[in-house]
């Protein structure tokens, strides 16, 4: 598997090989790519349904526990087969639709560096792991939002999903952090193991709604699910792999990784049924009134996604099974779905269904799957999706914990969806045709390949169900339930409250319907209303928080970074002068009877040089004065240096000194005349701070010499300097050997001081 | 300023410092010096030159810009720091290696010493750089 995912990245650099002739092979390229893992995954299904699990382990960093842990189990396998399968039928289909746009091999890395992250993501025994490509995929879903970068919406709506999913990553890895803590491994074996351990210790609470927090923003749950309708901006092959068949259902998986660890308390079961219920309802509420038909898509998704968090948050093994099979409904006919919506959009150039109509007769064949896609979305017979809905509900019936108000959100969620399904192909498909824009490009098998495969599929698992069942949502239920569990799946189950159920929403759809198709007027109106009573508008209190967040942050860097550099050297002054005293003052100890040995005579002549030139400097009223009694000050301090003994010392400051006094010389020309600006107050202040400072430094030079530590470092260096670094001069040795690392720091902050230089006074306009 | 002797002379001394330089540079692992006090003292030799003519013309005699000293002496600290990474694994570990030269005697060669070297061409870039950027704001005349 690990050649597997050195293969994904190693292709995903492929497009950026060809010039523009055969720009056109790419997509079948990768599509390719995508079907030889797919075929690898599938010939695995009879061997992991046998109960068996391919684990990889590369150590990566074995001192922390993390390691590159690669698993394929039943539950990796369910994911991995629906990425890699939908991955050729979007690549393909990619082929046909971004065929007149330009930067294809940009986009085509992005989308397959995102199939390689989501494989690495779902294939990840290591929740470190995990979480690293959970934001690479964040990220790729950024960048491929703002693919049409000179589209403002498009950028609002591609930072926007960054933002919101990054947050969410970080606070769930604030989750994994507080989790992993507790049992000392980030393996999810070992998290599985110890699952008993981590549910009653105190991190549990903390540690469940961070994952929750992240969990609920990457799938788009209330009330972060805004960003999904927005990320409708991206190209169309995006939202129907990302943002309905993969990406989105990221949450979803990393729900059913940690339910056996983490499930079957109040807290997961009540918090994720609820946040489920809620979703599906609002979802599937919004989705009506919307003209956009990709909007419309995207609001089902997030109703879609509601559900599947309300199933893993049933938790039973019934509910668990039911979200296994919706996530193969759902894939198949929403991605289908999504792809003739594009297709649409081509053809016609719109994606207002108010000005489409008729289209059935113009696109027969697109007519046939996307009827079969709409009916498995609305659950009807024979479709997959009215098995996944009977399954639904039944584990919703069953449920022990489960309130009413879940069912019934659940049947006015459901009916919805009937009615949405219809509307769409109603619309769109039937009625009578608009003066549209007429086909704008012919048809190619391209874009009818991938919704045909996947509503065809629908259709098929719809009448045998049993080929799905035993051979991927078992094994998958197997690896979540950790426990054996056979899987039976009907088309019929007989005349049971399920089924009375089931009448009752489609029923109740039907009606919905029926009001809605009769007058447009109806869901004007109830389009208007909803504006109304829902006069929060998300985005708009997502852009606020956000505006007040900047506001804030700009204040308190304003407060720290005011720019005035006099003030900057006097916080640092007064600051460490506070610290300085405070360590002399705790420091006890002192000796200074032999330090003021100021023989021979001329070392005491030197420093009284030294003194008065400093006092001088201070005093004095011409610059050029200052500058030179500073520079006596400096030549006095290399002659101690010299004198005792320090030869390395002396040479620089010397030279330091010289050059120094050159550069002030230069500059002191352009300065105007000497003149008093400061008022008397605040050079009082000035001097008390100066004087705490250098006296601080005085005071600590004098104690130095009385800290004595058992063993000096310089006794070591000493030591080894020649035997070891091969080197007599031991200050050369220290700097370039045994100290290098501070060396190299020190040449650093050089190298970057004077590109400050450079840049300050290059700029300034003179 | 148009001092002809000044002018003279520092020609002359300017190689001189530069050769003193390289000398500080060779020593300063056994003796005092080393690549830091070598660096300045070459940026002094530009300073000195520049004195007695002028910037520009000092910044037209270098062979190599101030940005390429800094450059090459990164380079250098690269190529020091990197094969203790791969041949004793760790970061930095000093490599020796002892050739022989005729006249000069047996002579240990090490990664350290390349180190050093980086430091003396990063030390005469920055201090070219300042120099430089200084005195173009103040036409020295």
């Amino acid at each position: 598997m690990q050649t597997l995912l050195l293969v994904y990245l190693v292709s995903a650099f492929f497009p950026f090989l060809f010039r523009r002739k055969l720009l056109k092979f790419i997509p079948f390229f990768l599509a390719f790519v995508h079907l030889g893992s797919f075929s690898f995954f599938l010939s695995k299904v009879k061997w992991i349904a046998d109960g068996n699990v391919l684990s990889e382990t590369v150590a990566w960093v074995p001192q922390l526990g993390i390691n590159f842990d690669l698993v394929l189990n039943g539950l990796s396998l369910a994911f991995a087969l629906l990425i890699t399968g939908t991955g050729v039928l979007v690549f393909l289909y990619a082929h046909a639709y971004m065929k007149s746009y330009k930067n294809l091999s940009v986009f085509y890395f992005y989308l397959f560096l995102f199939s390689a992250a989501m494989l690495g993501l779902v294939l990840s025994g290591n929740l470190i792991q995990l979480f690293v490509f959970w934001e690479l995929t964040s990220y790729l879903s950024f960048l491929l939002i703002s693919f049409f970068h000179e589209k403002e919406t498009a950028r609002n709506a591609a930072f926007q999903s960054l933002f919101l999913t990054g947050f969410g990553g970080l606070v769930m890895l604030g989750g994994i952090l507080l989790l992993g803590s507790v049992i000392g491994s980030y393996s999810v074996s070992d998290w599985v193991n110890q699952s008993g351990l981590l549910k009653s210790h105190q991190f549990y609470l903390p540690g469940v709604v961070l994952i929750f927090v992240g969990v609920f923003t990457k799938s788009a749950q209330f009330p972060f699910h805004f960003w999904l309708p927005g990320a409708m901006q991206a190209p169309t092959p995006v939202s129907s792999y990302l943002h309905s068949a993969t990406m989105v259902k990221a949450g979803i998986f990393m729900l059913a990784l940690l339910s056996p660890v983490l499930g079957g308390t109040p807290l997961w079961t009540y918090t994720l049924s609820m946040t489920g219920a809620i979703t599906m309802f609002l979802g599937a509420y919004f989705a009506i009134t919307q003209t956009d038909i990709k909007a419309i898509l995207a609001y089902t998704t997030i109703s879609s996604l509601g559900v599947l968090v309300l199933l893993l948050g049933i938790d039973t093994a019934l509910s668990v099974k039911a979200a296994m099979l919706f996530l193969y409904v759902h894939a198949f006919y929403k991605a289908a779905l999504f792809m003739i919506a594009g297709f649409i959009d081509k053809k016609t150039g719109t994606r207002d269904w108010r000005n489409l109509g008729g289209l059935a007769r113009s696109m027969p064949v697109t007519f046939v799957f996307a009827l079969l896609a709409s009916l498995s979305m609305a659950g009807l017979p024979p479709m997959l999706g009215f098995l996944g809905k009977e399954l639904i509900y039944e584990a919703k019936v069953q449920s022990p914990v489960i309130a009413p108000y879940v069912l019934v959100l659940g049947v006015a969620g459901n009916a919805l969806m009937i009615t949405v399904a219809l509307f769409f192909l109603y619309k769109v498909f039937l009625g009578k045709p608009k003066n549209q824009v007429e086909i704008k490009v012919k048809t190619d098998w391209a874009y009818i390949i991938g919704p045909g495969l996947l509503a065809l599929l629908s259709l098929f698992f719809g009448l045998f169900p049993a080929v799905l069942g035993e051979t991927i949502i078992e094994p998958a239920l197997i690896s979540i339930l950790e426990r054996d569990y056979n899987v039976e799946l009907k088309l019929w189950h007989g005349f049971n409250t399920v089924f009375f159920l089931s009448l009752f929403t489609v029923s109740l759809g039907f009606i919905l319907f029926y009001v809605v198709s009769r007058n447009d007027s109806v869901l004007e109106k109830w389009r208007a209303f909803n504006q109304r009573i829902f006069s929060v508008r998300f985005v708009d209190v997502f852009n606020s928080i956000l505006k007040g967040f900047l506001d804030f942050s700009k204040r308190k860097t304003e407060l720290v970074q005011h720019g005035y550099h006099r003030f900057y050297i006097l916080t640092i002054f007064l600051v460490a002068s506070i610290f300085l005293w405070y360590q002399v003052y705790v420091t006890i100890g002192w000796n200074l009877e032999n330090i003021f040995t100021l023989r021979p005579f001329y070392v005491s002549r030197l420093v009284l040089v030294i003194i008065l030139s400093t006092i001088f400097s201070v005093v004095s009223k011409s610059r050029m004065a200052t500058i030179i009694s500073m520079g006596v000050v400096g030549y006095g301090i290399a002659l101690l240096f010299m004198y005792y003994s320090a030869i390395d010392l002396a040479i620089t400051q010397i030279i330091v000194e010289t050059l120094i006094l050159v550069m002030f010389v230069l500059i002191l020309q352009r300065l105007p005349l000497f003149a008093r600006l400061s008022s008397r107050t605040s050079r009082i202040r000035d001097f008390f701070i100066a004087l705490s400072f250098g006296s601080a430094m005085t005071v600590l030079a004098l104690k130095s010499i009385n800290v004595n530590f058992n063993h000096p470092i310089s006794d070591y260096m000493i030591e080894n300097s020649y035997t070891n670094a091969f080197g007599q001069n031991v200050v050369n040795v220290i700097l370039v050997d045994f100290r290098a690392l501070d060396t190299l720091g020190e040449v650093t902050v050089l190298v970057v001081a004077a590109l400050g230089v450079y840049v300050l006074l290059k700029t300034r306009k003179t | 300023m148009n001092s002809v002797i000044l002018q003279v002379a520092s020609k002359h001394v300017r190689w001189i410092l530069v050769l003193f330089a390289l000398i500080a540079l060779y020593r300063g692992h056994n003796f005092p010096g080393g690549g830091f006090i070598g660096g300045l003292l070459v940026g002094l030799s530009v300073v000195f030159y520049s004195l007695a003519y002028d910037a520009q013309k000092a910044k037209q005699s270098l062979k190599i810009q101030p940005e390429g000293y800094i450059a090459l002496g990164l380079l250098f600290i690269l190529v020091s720091i990197l094969p203790g990474l791969f041949l004793k694994q760790y970061f930095m570990a000093g490599i020796w290696t002892s050739i022989h030269i005729p006249f000069l005697g047996e002579i240990k060669l090490g990664t350290p010493f390349l180190f050093d070297i980086g430091v003396f061409f990063a030390v005469i870039g920055v201090t070219l750089i300042s120099f430089f950027t200084f005195s173009n704001i103040t036409k020295w005349k």
